[in-house]
């Protein structure tokens, strides 16, 4: 057997979400691919006031996937009980902040009007 | 073949740990250097005694390592259960459809399913003998029956009854757990006296009777109905937990909860009707009377291997019959050609799945290496884990090896003594995935 260890990573994630694995993937390569897309199309530039409001909805995004941890977990950040819990809930906010700024300024940007 | 470095096993079972975490979502995994295991050529025999989790992913871990084996596993069970999930359903976290699957899933295809018990095993004539009287020979055996619980060692005690009259025993199955949780929230409710405890034998994860009263007390408080319980540990000796440290913690928290604690308590029989509970001590018979108790069994190794040649013959395991080998390989202490996995070996310290996520690969290391004709290295230090569950939402992510050191998997992340809302979020999301990824050969 393969000791890869990227290789076991992805199979427990593939067994805890199944095909909702591939839809994050697909939002995650997506999204960044968007963004970048618009970024280049608008002449390496960005524009700012998208950008703000894309983090706003970034802002929702993060508190979105704290909600959507504390569903499937049977619990929430209320729970935390020390340093590393705090670090959690800040990664997960995160990484939902981080996408959902990403996604919304990609999909703005191909929506704008000409 | 190439063969495994020492604990390399271990290692890769506390990355997996590491991986499970959600906060390890966005690191940088390293991939490892280990390249490709080249199959070895053989006609062997091979035999697993038992298709739960140990026999399943010991059946994996053989196709994958060998090329013309022949693979047969006995068992008579179709149905495959998570049993760590059984606290949880125990606990009102999950309902019983979470722990249910079908061994089918997991066999690997080329491996033969007899769907017959193991009625006898002759070790001496490398053969096994199935309910039906169907002998069948071996070269290796893999010896991985699980065990059994011995309700009938509890005088009076009906697992048909669980879920009534306030009895409760997580172990039964999953339907027992799910009638446990039912008597749990009864007495939620309504209060009274709550007993839990452990026997005195060898036991599946001895962190579950613990868990589970911590978990009686949480949806005590949070039911604002504690204060009308009064919850008895009845513990077999005089710790609360074979590590030293850890049962050092569990006292301190059982202070803090108001967990009365019983020391040198054995249940040896139960009332169903008067809900008194009867145990042995120091002093003579104790009684006690609940209106909730969770039974934990005397749990043995199966009636075949402890009728067989296979089982200790003297020392701490022999009573129970647990399987003679010896504890950094598995091995058969008397028969060379016969491993034992999972609950069934009478090593010291876990019998839970983290314990088999590192047995299997020792044992089939050592079991391949001799069909190759080389030497293993692999090693078994007698790692087990258990996410301590010490309140919903929160969990002390214990782990442990023969020498009762804490084997943190991170260490200065995630301390093992502290009540940690990450362990349990590993618990309710990592775990079982990473358990099914065991079973499947991917882990």
């Amino acid at each position: 057997m393969k000791e890869l260890d990227l290789a076991v990573f992805f199979s427990v994630f593939h067994e805890m979400l199944g095909p909702v694995l591939w839809l994050l993937l697909a939002l995650a390569v997506g999204g960044i691919a968007l963004a970048l897309w618009v970024f280049v199309r608008e002449g390496s530039s960005i524009d700012s006031r998208r950008l703000v409001r894309s983090e706003l909805m970034g802002l929702l995004g993060g508190v979105a996937a704290l909600v959507l941890m504390a569903e499937v977990t049977v619990s929430g950040f209320t729970d935390a009980g020390g340093p590393v819990d705090w670090l959690l809930v800040g990664l997960i906010w995160g990484i939902g902040l981080a996408g959902t700024t990403i996604l919304a300024y990609g999909i703005q940007g191909v929506f704008k009007k000409a | 073949m190439t063969t495994r470095p020492p604990l390399s096993a271990g290692l890769n079972r506390r990355r997996f740990l590491q991986l499970g975490a959600a906060g390890a979502a966005l690191t940088a995994v390293p991939l490892s250097t280990a390249t490709a295991d080249t199959k070895v050529a053989t006609k062997a025999h091979i035999v697993i005694a038992g298709a739960g989790a140990a026999g399943l992913s010991a059946a994996q871990r053989l196709m994958q390592k060998l090329d013309g084996a022949r693979v047969t596993i006995i068992d008579k069970r179709k149905e495959h259960f998570y049993q760590p999930g059984f606290t949880l359903i125990a606990g009102g976290i999950k309902s019983k459809d979470y722990v249910v699957s079908s061994t089918a899933e997991y066999l690997p295809r080329d491996v033969t399913w007899i769907e017959e018990g193991v009625a006898e095993f002759d070790p001496d004539a490398n053969k096994v003998v199935t309910d039906s009287g169907k002998a069948v020979t071996y070269d290796y055996l893999v010896l991985a029956t699980g065990l059994r619980l011995d309700y009938d060692a509890i005088e009076g005690m009906d697992v048909t009854r669980i879920g009534t009259d306030g009895l409760g025993s997580i172990y039964a199955s999953p339907d027992a757990a799910s009638a446990t949780w039912g008597a749990m929230a009864r007495f939620v409710e309504t209060g009274g006296v709550g007993l839990f405890g452990r026997p005195d034998t060898e036991m599946k994860c001895a962190g579950a009777p613990l868990k589970y009263t911590f978990i009686t007390d949480d949806r005590l408080r949070r039911a604002g109905n504690r204060s009308k319980a009064e919850l008895i540990y009845c513990a077999q000796n005089k710790s609360l937990f074979s590590v030293p440290i850890v049962s050092e913690k569990v006292r301190m928290l059982f202070g803090d909860r108001k967990v009365k604690v019983n020391h040198d308590h054995v249940m040896t029989g139960i009332d169903l009707g008067r809900k008194m509970a009867f145990y042995k001590t120091p002093t003579g018979t104790a009684e006690l009377k609940y209106d909730f108790i969770n039974v934990v069994p005397p749990m043995r190794a199966a009636e075949a291997v402890r009728n067989s040649a296979l089982r200790w013959q003297d020392g701490a395991f022999a009573a129970d019959g647990w399987a003679e080998v010896e504890k950094p390989t598995l091995r058969h202490r008397r028969y060379p050609n016969v491993f034992a996995v999972g609950d069934v070996a009478g090593v010291p310290k876990g019998k839970t799945a983290a314990s088999v996520k590192w047995q299997v690969p020792v044992a089939v290391d050592h079991l391949v290496a001799d069909i190759a004709g080389t030497t293993s290295t692999a090693v078994y230090n007698g790692y087990t884990s258990c996410p301590l569950i010490t309140r919903l939402g929160r969990a002390m992510l214990v782990e442990f090896d023969y020498n009762n050191d804490l084997v943190p998997s991170f260490p200065g992340v995630v301390a093992p003594l502290e009540e940690l809302w990450i362990t349990w979020v590993m618990k309710t999301m990592a775990l079982k995935p990473t358990y099914i990824s065991m079973l499947r050969g991917r882990a």
